[in-house]
Protein backbone atom coordinates (compact mmCIF):
# COMPACT_ATOMS: atom_id res chain seq x y z
CA UNK A 1 0.00 0.00 0.00
CA UNK A 2 1.20 3.43 -0.20
CA UNK A 3 -0.01 6.94 0.62
CA UNK A 4 -0.85 9.65 -2.19
CA UNK A 5 -2.32 13.38 -2.01
CA UNK A 6 -4.98 14.62 -3.88
CA UNK A 7 -7.04 17.36 -3.71
CA UNK A 8 -5.28 18.35 0.15
CA UNK A 9 -6.34 14.99 1.24
CA UNK A 10 -3.73 11.85 2.11
CA UNK A 11 -5.47 8.97 0.76
CA UNK A 12 -4.06 5.19 0.25
CA UNK A 13 -3.99 3.87 -3.09
CA UNK A 14 -2.84 0.15 -4.16
CA UNK A 15 0.05 -0.49 -6.24
CA UNK A 16 -1.91 0.45 -9.09
CA UNK A 17 -3.39 3.51 -7.94
CA UNK A 18 -6.87 2.55 -7.06
CA UNK A 19 -8.16 4.14 -4.05
CA UNK A 20 -7.92 1.75 -0.53
CA UNK A 21 -11.10 3.17 1.25
CA UNK A 22 -14.18 3.78 -0.81
CA UNK A 23 -14.79 6.35 1.47
CA UNK A 24 -12.16 8.85 0.78
CA UNK A 25 -13.66 9.58 -3.32
CA UNK A 26 -14.49 12.68 -4.14
CA UNK A 27 -15.15 14.72 -7.65
CA UNK A 28 -11.95 16.76 -6.43
CA UNK A 29 -9.73 13.37 -5.63
CA UNK A 30 -11.46 11.84 -9.04
CA UNK A 31 -10.25 14.75 -11.09
CA UNK A 32 -6.62 15.19 -9.81
CA UNK A 33 -6.37 11.10 -10.61
CA UNK A 34 -7.92 11.50 -13.69
CA UNK A 35 -5.26 14.77 -14.72
CA UNK A 36 -2.22 12.55 -13.72
CA UNK A 37 -2.58 10.39 -16.35
CA UNK A 38 -3.89 13.81 -19.10
CA UNK A 39 -7.78 12.96 -18.74
CA UNK A 40 -9.83 16.48 -17.67
CA UNK A 41 -13.04 15.15 -15.75
CA UNK A 42 -16.48 16.33 -17.99
CA UNK A 43 -19.55 16.03 -16.80
CA UNK A 44 -19.96 12.86 -19.19
CA UNK A 45 -16.95 11.23 -17.31
CA UNK A 46 -18.77 12.08 -13.50
CA UNK A 47 -22.17 10.39 -15.18
CA UNK A 48 -19.86 7.43 -15.42
CA UNK A 49 -18.56 7.33 -12.38
CA UNK A 50 -21.37 7.71 -10.90
CA UNK A 51 -23.10 4.86 -12.32
CA UNK A 52 -20.19 2.46 -11.86
CA UNK A 53 -20.29 3.92 -7.95
CA UNK A 54 -23.97 2.46 -7.94
CA UNK A 55 -23.73 -0.27 -9.35
CA UNK A 56 -20.65 -1.55 -7.32
CA UNK A 57 -22.83 -0.27 -4.54
CA UNK A 58 -25.57 -2.37 -5.70
CA UNK A 59 -23.04 -5.57 -5.59
CA UNK A 60 -23.55 -5.69 -9.72
CA UNK A 61 -20.04 -7.01 -11.70
CA UNK A 62 -19.04 -4.55 -14.12
CA UNK A 63 -18.49 -4.81 -18.00
CA UNK A 64 -17.59 -2.31 -20.87
CA UNK A 65 -20.61 -4.48 -22.14
CA UNK A 66 -22.53 -3.44 -19.16
CA UNK A 67 -21.62 0.64 -19.03
CA UNK A 68 -22.43 0.23 -22.83
CA UNK A 69 -26.19 -0.72 -22.30
CA UNK A 70 -26.49 1.71 -19.18
CA UNK A 71 -28.05 4.70 -21.48
CA UNK A 72 -24.90 6.79 -20.58
CA UNK A 73 -22.62 6.60 -23.41
CA UNK A 74 -22.17 3.42 -25.77
CA UNK A 75 -18.56 1.44 -25.89
CA UNK A 76 -16.67 3.63 -28.66
CA UNK A 77 -18.10 6.75 -26.30
CA UNK A 78 -16.17 5.43 -23.39
CA UNK A 79 -13.02 4.23 -25.24
CA UNK A 80 -13.15 8.08 -26.37
CA UNK A 81 -13.51 9.09 -22.15
CA UNK A 82 -10.78 6.77 -21.39
CA UNK A 83 -8.62 5.80 -23.79
CA UNK A 84 -6.54 2.72 -23.67
CA UNK A 85 -8.65 0.82 -20.78
CA UNK A 86 -12.33 2.44 -20.47
CA UNK A 87 -13.22 0.05 -17.32
CA UNK A 88 -10.02 0.47 -15.64
CA UNK A 89 -9.33 3.47 -15.57
CA UNK A 90 -13.36 4.79 -15.27
CA UNK A 91 -12.78 2.06 -12.31
CA UNK A 92 -9.87 4.06 -10.86
CA UNK A 93 -11.42 7.22 -10.75
CA UNK A 94 -15.20 5.96 -9.37
CA UNK A 95 -12.90 5.07 -6.51
CA UNK A 96 -13.60 1.26 -6.86
CA UNK A 97 -11.89 -1.74 -7.08
CA UNK A 98 -9.80 -2.84 -10.17
CA UNK A 99 -12.45 -4.54 -12.28
CA UNK A 100 -11.16 -8.58 -11.84
CA UNK A 101 -11.82 -10.61 -14.59
CA UNK A 102 -12.69 -14.17 -13.23
CA UNK A 103 -11.59 -16.17 -15.78
CA UNK B 1 -45.23 -36.31 -4.69
CA UNK B 2 -42.79 -34.14 -4.34
CA UNK B 3 -41.24 -32.64 -7.55
CA UNK B 4 -37.95 -31.30 -8.54
CA UNK B 5 -37.04 -30.67 -12.39
CA UNK B 6 -33.63 -29.94 -13.54
CA UNK B 7 -33.46 -27.64 -17.04
CA UNK B 8 -30.41 -28.79 -19.24
CA UNK B 9 -28.92 -32.15 -19.91
CA UNK B 10 -25.87 -31.17 -20.55
CA UNK B 11 -22.89 -31.64 -18.06
CA UNK B 12 -24.70 -30.17 -15.04
CA UNK B 13 -28.00 -31.50 -15.44
CA UNK B 14 -27.47 -34.83 -16.33
CA UNK B 15 -24.83 -35.27 -13.52
CA UNK B 16 -27.13 -33.73 -10.85
CA UNK B 17 -30.15 -36.40 -12.09
CA UNK B 18 -27.80 -39.28 -11.60
CA UNK B 19 -26.89 -37.85 -7.68
CA UNK B 20 -30.35 -36.84 -6.81
CA UNK B 21 -32.15 -40.26 -8.20
CA UNK B 22 -29.46 -42.59 -6.35
CA UNK B 23 -30.19 -40.47 -3.30
CA UNK B 24 -34.00 -39.74 -2.96
CA UNK B 25 -37.12 -41.89 -2.48
CA UNK B 26 -39.11 -42.93 -5.52
CA UNK B 27 -42.29 -43.06 -3.82
CA UNK B 28 -41.91 -39.72 -2.66
CA UNK B 29 -39.45 -37.53 -5.41
CA UNK B 30 -40.09 -37.26 -8.78
CA UNK B 31 -37.35 -35.76 -10.95
CA UNK B 32 -37.87 -34.27 -14.57
CA UNK B 33 -35.39 -33.10 -17.03
CA UNK B 34 -36.07 -31.18 -19.60
CA UNK B 35 -34.03 -30.28 -22.89
CA UNK B 36 -34.72 -29.59 -26.43
CA UNK B 37 -31.97 -31.46 -27.88
CA UNK B 38 -31.71 -35.52 -28.13
CA UNK B 39 -27.80 -35.54 -28.36
CA UNK B 40 -25.36 -34.81 -25.85
CA UNK B 41 -21.87 -33.37 -27.23
CA UNK B 42 -18.38 -34.21 -25.44
CA UNK B 43 -17.62 -30.64 -25.92
CA UNK B 44 -13.82 -30.80 -24.54
CA UNK B 45 -13.82 -32.99 -27.43
CA UNK B 46 -14.45 -30.11 -30.18
CA UNK B 47 -11.16 -28.97 -30.00
CA UNK B 48 -9.83 -31.57 -31.51
CA UNK B 49 -11.92 -31.93 -34.57
CA UNK B 50 -10.20 -28.70 -36.34
CA UNK B 51 -7.24 -30.94 -36.49
CA UNK B 52 -8.78 -33.89 -37.53
CA UNK B 53 -7.55 -35.48 -34.22
CA UNK B 54 -11.22 -36.47 -33.12
CA UNK B 55 -14.40 -36.78 -35.90
CA UNK B 56 -17.95 -36.12 -35.51
CA UNK B 57 -18.37 -39.54 -33.68
CA UNK B 58 -15.96 -39.08 -31.14
CA UNK B 59 -17.80 -36.58 -29.47
CA UNK B 60 -21.73 -37.76 -29.64
CA UNK B 61 -23.90 -39.96 -27.77
CA UNK B 62 -27.50 -40.02 -27.20
CA UNK B 63 -28.48 -37.82 -24.04
CA UNK B 64 -30.87 -40.59 -23.22
CA UNK B 65 -27.97 -43.24 -22.26
CA UNK B 66 -27.18 -41.38 -19.55
CA UNK B 67 -30.77 -40.36 -17.95
CA UNK B 68 -31.21 -43.24 -15.39
CA UNK B 69 -33.92 -44.98 -14.85
CA UNK B 70 -36.79 -43.11 -12.52
CA UNK B 71 -36.07 -39.96 -13.85
CA UNK B 72 -38.55 -38.77 -16.42
CA UNK B 73 -36.71 -36.96 -19.53
CA UNK B 74 -38.97 -34.59 -21.66
CA UNK B 75 -37.67 -33.15 -25.04
CA UNK B 76 -38.79 -29.98 -25.10
CA UNK B 77 -37.98 -26.19 -25.53
CA UNK B 78 -38.69 -24.28 -22.76
CA UNK B 79 -40.67 -21.02 -22.63
CA UNK B 80 -40.19 -19.58 -19.28
CA UNK B 81 -39.38 -19.82 -15.78
CA UNK B 82 -42.74 -18.29 -13.17
CA UNK B 83 -40.28 -18.21 -10.18
CA UNK B 84 -43.20 -16.62 -8.19
CA UNK B 85 -45.31 -19.05 -8.51
CA UNK B 86 -42.73 -22.12 -8.85
CA UNK B 87 -43.96 -23.46 -12.20
CA UNK B 88 -41.78 -24.04 -15.64
CA UNK B 89 -43.79 -23.41 -18.60
CA UNK B 90 -42.84 -25.29 -22.02
CA UNK B 91 -42.79 -24.61 -25.67
CA UNK B 92 -46.55 -25.46 -26.40
CA UNK B 93 -48.32 -25.16 -23.14
CA UNK B 94 -47.20 -27.43 -21.02
CA UNK B 95 -46.47 -26.13 -17.48
CA UNK B 96 -44.43 -28.24 -15.09
CA UNK B 97 -44.88 -27.51 -11.42
CA UNK B 98 -41.78 -27.79 -8.73
CA UNK B 99 -40.86 -27.99 -5.16
CA UNK B 100 -37.26 -27.07 -6.40
CA UNK B 101 -35.81 -26.36 -9.57
CA UNK B 102 -32.27 -26.35 -11.18
CA UNK B 103 -30.75 -24.28 -13.79
CA UNK B 104 -28.30 -25.81 -15.55
CA UNK B 105 -29.16 -24.12 -19.06
CA UNK B 106 -25.31 -23.47 -19.55
CA UNK B 107 -23.94 -20.85 -22.00
CA UNK B 108 -24.03 -20.60 -25.98
CA UNK B 109 -21.94 -18.65 -28.73
CA UNK B 110 -24.02 -15.71 -29.97
CA UNK B 111 -22.19 -14.57 -33.38
CA UNK B 112 -25.04 -12.00 -34.17
CA UNK B 113 -23.28 -9.71 -31.33
CA UNK B 114 -20.65 -8.66 -33.27
CA UNK B 115 -21.37 -6.85 -36.43
CA UNK B 116 -19.97 -8.68 -39.28
CA UNK B 117 -19.16 -12.12 -37.44
CA UNK B 118 -22.02 -13.53 -38.90
CA UNK B 119 -21.69 -12.53 -42.21
CA UNK B 120 -20.44 -13.79 -45.77
CA UNK B 121 -17.02 -14.96 -44.45
CA UNK B 122 -18.63 -17.15 -41.48
CA UNK B 123 -17.75 -20.98 -42.29
CA UNK B 124 -15.69 -19.91 -45.34
CA UNK B 125 -12.54 -17.89 -43.83
CA UNK B 126 -14.29 -17.05 -40.13
CA UNK B 127 -14.94 -20.28 -37.75
CA UNK B 128 -15.83 -20.77 -34.05
CA UNK B 129 -14.64 -24.36 -32.99
CA UNK B 130 -17.30 -24.58 -29.88
CA UNK B 131 -20.28 -26.14 -32.11
CA UNK B 132 -19.80 -29.31 -33.79
CA UNK B 133 -20.51 -27.10 -37.18
CA UNK B 134 -17.67 -24.61 -36.74
CA UNK B 135 -15.34 -27.08 -35.50
CA UNK B 136 -15.87 -29.67 -38.82
CA UNK B 137 -16.13 -26.15 -41.00
CA UNK B 138 -12.65 -25.48 -39.92
CA UNK B 139 -11.25 -29.50 -40.25
CA UNK B 140 -12.51 -28.97 -43.81
CA UNK B 141 -11.10 -25.29 -44.37
CA UNK B 142 -7.63 -26.75 -42.76
CA UNK B 143 -6.96 -29.37 -44.73
CA UNK B 144 -6.86 -27.29 -47.94
CA UNK B 145 -4.97 -24.18 -46.65
CA UNK B 146 -1.25 -23.30 -47.58
CA UNK B 147 -1.00 -20.54 -44.50
CA UNK B 148 -0.89 -16.92 -44.19
CA UNK B 149 -2.05 -15.07 -41.15
CA UNK B 150 -4.12 -17.08 -38.54
CA UNK B 151 -5.89 -15.53 -36.26
CA UNK B 152 -7.59 -16.78 -32.58
CA UNK B 153 -10.05 -13.65 -31.07
CA UNK B 154 -11.83 -13.74 -28.26
CA UNK B 155 -14.66 -10.87 -28.23
CA UNK B 156 -15.98 -10.90 -24.52
CA UNK B 157 -15.94 -11.87 -21.29
CA UNK B 158 -16.57 -14.23 -19.58
CA UNK B 159 -16.74 -17.04 -21.70
CA UNK B 160 -16.81 -21.02 -21.72
CA UNK B 161 -13.65 -22.88 -21.26
CA UNK B 162 -11.20 -19.92 -20.55
CA UNK B 163 -8.27 -22.35 -22.00
CA UNK B 164 -9.82 -23.55 -25.18
CA UNK B 165 -8.39 -20.76 -27.71
CA UNK B 166 -4.90 -20.86 -25.88
CA UNK B 167 -4.80 -24.76 -26.43
CA UNK B 168 -6.51 -23.92 -30.23
CA UNK B 169 -3.25 -22.41 -30.97
CA UNK B 170 -0.57 -24.49 -29.37
CA UNK B 171 -2.20 -27.41 -31.18
CA UNK B 172 -2.36 -24.96 -34.25
CA UNK B 173 1.28 -24.55 -33.95
CA UNK B 174 1.62 -28.26 -34.10
CA UNK B 175 -0.45 -29.53 -36.66
CA UNK B 176 1.13 -26.54 -39.21
CA UNK B 177 4.33 -27.91 -37.91
CA UNK B 178 3.86 -31.20 -39.01
CA UNK B 179 2.21 -30.76 -42.03
CA UNK B 180 5.61 -28.80 -42.33
CA UNK B 181 3.94 -25.35 -42.99
CA UNK B 182 4.56 -23.54 -40.02
CA UNK B 183 6.78 -21.27 -41.36
CA UNK B 184 4.26 -20.67 -43.99
CA UNK B 185 1.23 -19.74 -41.08
CA UNK B 186 1.70 -16.41 -38.57
CA UNK B 187 -0.45 -17.00 -35.66
CA UNK B 188 -1.61 -14.26 -33.44
CA UNK B 189 -3.46 -14.54 -30.23
CA UNK B 190 -6.35 -11.46 -29.46
CA UNK B 191 -7.49 -11.14 -26.53
CA UNK B 192 -9.86 -8.13 -24.44
CA UNK B 193 -7.75 -8.98 -21.55
CA UNK B 194 -4.73 -7.50 -20.57
CA UNK B 195 -2.64 -10.58 -20.91
CA UNK B 196 -2.81 -14.44 -21.97
CA UNK B 197 -4.39 -15.40 -19.00
CA UNK B 198 -5.85 -13.63 -16.01
CA UNK B 199 -4.04 -14.48 -13.35
CA UNK B 200 -0.40 -13.24 -12.67
CA UNK B 201 1.56 -17.21 -12.25
CA UNK B 202 -0.45 -18.78 -14.64
CA UNK B 203 0.17 -16.10 -17.28
CA UNK B 204 3.69 -15.99 -17.11
CA UNK B 205 4.21 -19.58 -17.88
CA UNK B 206 1.60 -19.58 -21.18
CA UNK B 207 3.04 -16.59 -22.06
CA UNK B 208 6.48 -18.02 -22.11
CA UNK B 209 4.87 -21.29 -24.28
CA UNK B 210 3.58 -18.75 -26.71
CA UNK B 211 6.44 -17.01 -27.09
CA UNK B 212 8.61 -20.43 -27.21
CA UNK B 213 5.95 -21.20 -29.74
CA UNK B 214 6.45 -17.96 -31.81
CA UNK B 215 2.77 -17.09 -31.21
CA UNK B 216 1.84 -13.55 -30.87
CA UNK B 217 0.05 -12.19 -28.48
CA UNK B 218 -2.24 -9.05 -28.54
CA UNK B 219 -4.12 -7.46 -25.39
CA UNK B 220 -6.19 -5.25 -24.94
CA UNK B 221 -8.21 -5.79 -27.92
CA UNK B 222 -12.12 -5.07 -27.40
CA UNK B 223 -13.78 -6.22 -30.85
CA UNK B 224 -15.94 -3.83 -32.40
CA UNK B 225 -16.43 -5.37 -35.44
CA UNK B 226 -15.41 -7.44 -38.12
CA UNK B 227 -14.63 -5.65 -41.89
CA UNK B 228 -15.47 -8.84 -43.95
CA UNK B 229 -14.31 -6.99 -47.65
CA UNK B 230 -10.62 -5.73 -46.38
CA UNK B 231 -10.57 -8.60 -43.78
CA UNK B 232 -9.50 -6.80 -40.67
CA UNK B 233 -10.93 -7.20 -36.93
CA UNK B 234 -11.16 -3.36 -35.45
CA UNK B 235 -11.71 -2.28 -31.88
CA UNK B 236 -13.63 0.02 -30.19
CA UNK B 237 -10.94 2.38 -29.78
CA UNK B 238 -9.92 1.82 -33.35
CA UNK B 239 -7.06 -0.58 -33.92
CA UNK B 240 -6.89 -2.96 -36.66
CA UNK B 241 -5.87 -6.41 -37.38
CA UNK B 242 -5.43 -8.11 -40.54
CA UNK B 243 -6.31 -11.90 -41.13
CA UNK B 244 -6.97 -14.61 -43.47
CA UNK B 245 -8.33 -16.63 -41.30
CA UNK B 246 -10.11 -15.98 -37.99
CA UNK B 247 -11.28 -18.53 -35.18
CA UNK B 248 -13.28 -16.37 -33.10
CA UNK B 249 -14.85 -17.15 -29.31
CA UNK B 250 -18.17 -15.47 -30.13
CA UNK B 251 -20.12 -13.63 -26.83
CA UNK B 252 -21.33 -16.15 -24.87
CA UNK B 253 -24.23 -16.01 -23.11
CA UNK B 254 -27.08 -18.11 -21.21
CA UNK B 255 -29.92 -19.17 -23.17
CA UNK B 256 -32.86 -16.24 -24.14
CA UNK B 257 -35.77 -18.38 -21.66
CA UNK B 258 -33.53 -16.91 -18.54
CA UNK B 259 -34.24 -13.44 -20.50
CA UNK B 260 -37.84 -14.29 -21.11
CA UNK B 261 -38.20 -15.38 -17.18
CA UNK B 262 -36.63 -12.20 -15.99
CA UNK B 263 -33.98 -13.97 -14.04
CA UNK B 264 -30.76 -13.18 -15.88
CA UNK B 265 -27.88 -9.97 -15.75
CA UNK B 266 -27.17 -8.15 -19.14
CA UNK B 267 -25.61 -11.66 -20.57
CA UNK B 268 -28.33 -13.97 -19.15
CA UNK B 269 -26.49 -15.66 -16.64
CA UNK B 270 -28.59 -15.70 -13.36
CA UNK B 271 -27.60 -13.96 -10.86
CA UNK B 272 -26.54 -16.99 -8.09
CA UNK B 273 -25.08 -16.63 -4.63
CA UNK B 274 -21.15 -18.02 -5.44
CA UNK B 275 -21.34 -19.61 -2.28
CA UNK B 276 -24.51 -21.71 -1.84
CA UNK B 277 -25.43 -21.80 -5.28
CA UNK B 278 -28.69 -21.00 -4.68
CA UNK B 279 -30.39 -17.99 -7.27
CA UNK B 280 -30.32 -14.65 -5.59
CA UNK B 281 -34.14 -14.18 -6.73
CA UNK B 282 -36.05 -17.19 -5.55
CA UNK B 283 -35.36 -19.65 -2.68
CA UNK B 284 -35.80 -22.62 -4.12
CA UNK B 285 -34.14 -22.68 -7.47
CA UNK B 286 -30.10 -23.65 -7.61
CA UNK B 287 -28.44 -22.94 -10.51
CA UNK B 288 -25.54 -25.27 -11.79
CA UNK B 289 -22.88 -24.64 -14.59
CA UNK B 290 -22.41 -22.07 -16.93
CA UNK B 291 -25.80 -20.95 -16.21
CA UNK B 292 -25.14 -18.52 -13.27
CA UNK B 293 -22.85 -15.87 -13.08
CA UNK B 294 -20.57 -16.76 -10.17
CA UNK B 295 -17.14 -15.74 -10.61
CA UNK B 296 -14.80 -18.98 -11.82
CA UNK B 297 -14.40 -20.52 -15.15
CA UNK B 298 -17.40 -21.68 -17.15
CA UNK B 299 -16.03 -25.78 -17.39
CA UNK B 300 -17.05 -28.94 -16.71
CA UNK B 301 -14.27 -29.24 -13.81
CA UNK B 302 -16.67 -26.10 -11.98
CA UNK B 303 -20.20 -27.43 -12.34
CA UNK B 304 -18.74 -31.19 -11.28
CA UNK B 305 -17.43 -29.65 -8.26
CA UNK B 306 -20.15 -27.32 -7.58
CA UNK B 307 -22.82 -30.67 -8.25
CA UNK B 308 -21.26 -32.11 -4.92
CA UNK B 309 -22.10 -28.80 -3.12
CA UNK B 310 -25.46 -28.16 -4.59
CA UNK B 311 -26.53 -31.45 -3.68
CA UNK B 312 -25.52 -31.09 -0.12
CA UNK B 313 -27.62 -27.79 0.37
CA UNK B 314 -30.55 -28.75 -1.67
CA UNK B 315 -30.69 -31.87 0.58
CA UNK B 316 -30.57 -29.39 3.50
CA UNK B 317 -33.07 -26.74 1.55
CA UNK B 318 -35.52 -30.01 1.47
CA UNK B 319 -35.13 -30.71 5.45
CA UNK B 320 -35.86 -26.92 6.34
CA UNK B 321 -31.75 -27.08 7.61
CA UNK B 322 -29.59 -23.71 6.89
CA UNK B 323 -27.20 -24.23 3.61
CA UNK B 324 -24.26 -24.93 4.92
CA UNK B 325 -21.91 -26.12 2.13
CA UNK B 326 -20.27 -23.20 0.57
CA UNK B 327 -18.77 -23.77 -2.93
CA UNK B 328 -15.10 -22.29 -3.45
CA UNK B 329 -14.98 -21.93 -7.41
CA UNK B 330 -12.73 -24.53 -7.71
CA UNK B 331 -11.75 -25.16 -11.65
CA UNK B 332 -9.46 -27.93 -13.03
CA UNK B 333 -8.36 -27.55 -16.22
CA UNK B 334 -5.83 -29.91 -18.66
CA UNK B 335 -4.42 -27.01 -21.21
CA UNK B 336 -2.96 -28.76 -24.27
CA UNK B 337 0.16 -27.82 -25.55
CA UNK B 338 1.03 -29.55 -28.33
CA UNK B 339 3.11 -32.77 -29.49
CA UNK B 340 1.74 -34.78 -27.10
CA UNK B 341 2.40 -32.57 -24.16
CA UNK B 342 0.18 -30.68 -21.61
CA UNK B 343 -0.18 -28.37 -18.62
CA UNK B 344 -3.07 -28.68 -16.11
CA UNK B 345 -4.06 -25.58 -13.88
CA UNK B 346 -6.23 -25.96 -10.25
CA UNK B 347 -7.62 -22.83 -8.57
CA UNK B 348 -10.57 -21.18 -7.23
CA UNK B 349 -12.04 -18.03 -6.17
CA UNK B 350 -9.06 -16.72 -4.00
CA UNK B 351 -6.12 -18.72 -4.84
CA UNK B 352 -4.60 -18.43 -8.72
CA UNK B 353 -3.42 -21.19 -10.43
CA UNK B 354 -0.08 -22.03 -8.48
CA UNK B 355 3.05 -24.75 -9.81
CA UNK B 356 2.59 -28.12 -7.81
CA UNK B 357 1.43 -31.79 -8.06
CA UNK B 358 -2.08 -32.95 -8.50
CA UNK B 359 -4.06 -34.77 -6.88
CA UNK B 360 -1.28 -36.69 -4.57
CA UNK B 361 0.89 -33.65 -2.86
CA UNK B 362 4.48 -34.65 -4.16
CA UNK B 363 3.48 -37.35 -6.02
CA UNK B 364 1.34 -36.38 -8.72
CA UNK B 365 0.98 -38.13 -11.22
CA UNK B 366 -0.04 -34.76 -12.89
CA UNK B 367 2.59 -31.27 -12.88
CA UNK B 368 0.78 -28.24 -12.11
CA UNK B 369 1.88 -25.28 -14.44
CA UNK B 370 4.70 -27.69 -15.96
CA UNK B 371 4.01 -28.76 -19.38
CA UNK B 372 4.34 -32.75 -19.69
CA UNK B 373 3.57 -35.20 -21.96
CA UNK B 374 1.38 -37.34 -18.68
CA UNK B 375 -0.64 -33.96 -18.02
CA UNK B 376 -1.46 -34.82 -22.30
CA UNK B 377 -2.69 -38.34 -21.12
CA UNK B 378 -4.37 -37.24 -18.32
CA UNK B 379 -6.53 -35.35 -21.06
CA UNK B 380 -6.87 -37.66 -23.58
CA UNK B 381 -8.26 -40.61 -20.63
CA UNK B 382 -10.36 -37.63 -19.55
CA UNK B 383 -13.02 -38.72 -22.35
CA UNK B 384 -13.55 -42.18 -21.39
CA UNK B 385 -13.84 -40.99 -17.58
CA UNK B 386 -16.62 -38.17 -18.40
CA UNK B 387 -18.85 -40.69 -20.37
CA UNK B 388 -18.65 -43.65 -17.54
CA UNK B 389 -18.05 -41.87 -14.43
CA UNK B 390 -18.43 -38.18 -14.32
CA UNK B 391 -21.81 -37.77 -16.41
CA UNK B 392 -23.08 -40.74 -14.06
CA UNK B 393 -22.23 -38.82 -10.96
CA UNK B 394 -20.09 -41.55 -9.33
CA UNK B 395 -16.96 -40.25 -7.48
CA UNK B 396 -13.41 -39.16 -8.94
CA UNK B 397 -10.93 -39.07 -6.43
CA UNK B 398 -11.00 -35.47 -6.50
CA UNK B 399 -12.16 -34.15 -3.34
CA UNK B 400 -14.71 -31.03 -4.41
CA UNK B 401 -13.29 -28.05 -2.53
CA UNK B 402 -9.55 -27.20 -3.56
CA UNK B 403 -6.72 -27.94 -1.65
CA UNK B 404 -3.77 -26.55 -0.88
CA UNK B 405 -1.66 -29.55 -0.34
CA UNK B 406 0.81 -30.45 -3.19
CA UNK B 407 1.04 -26.25 -4.34
CA UNK B 408 4.00 -24.12 -4.02
CA UNK B 409 3.30 -20.38 -2.99
CA UNK B 410 5.26 -18.30 -5.25
CA UNK B 411 5.59 -14.76 -4.65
Amino acid sequence: MAEKTFAGKTVEVTAEGYLVNKSDWSKEVAAEMAKEDGIELTDKHYEVLGYLREQEAAGASLTIRKVGKSGIVDIKGLYQLFPGGPLKLSSKYAGIAKPASCV
Amino acid sequence: MKKIVILGAGTAGTMMANKLRKALDRDEWAITIVDQFKTHYYQPGFLFIPFGIYQKEDVIKPKADFIPAGVTMIYSAIDRIEGDASKVHLDGGKVLNYDFLIVATGTKTNPDETPGLKDKLWYKEIFDFYTINGALALQKFLKGWEGGKLVMAITELPYKCPVAPLEFVFLADAYFTGLGIRDKVEITYVTPMPGAFTKPVATKMLSELLAEKNIEVIPDFYIERVDNDEKKLISYDEKEIDFDVLTVVPVNMGDEMIERSGLGDDLNFVPTDKHTLQSVAHENIFVLGDASNIPTSKAGSVAHFAADILFENLMSAIEGRPLHAKFDGHANCYIETGFGKGALIDFNYDTEPLPGTFPLPGIGPFGLLENTKINHYGKVMFRWIYWHILLKGKELPVEPLMTMAGKKKVN
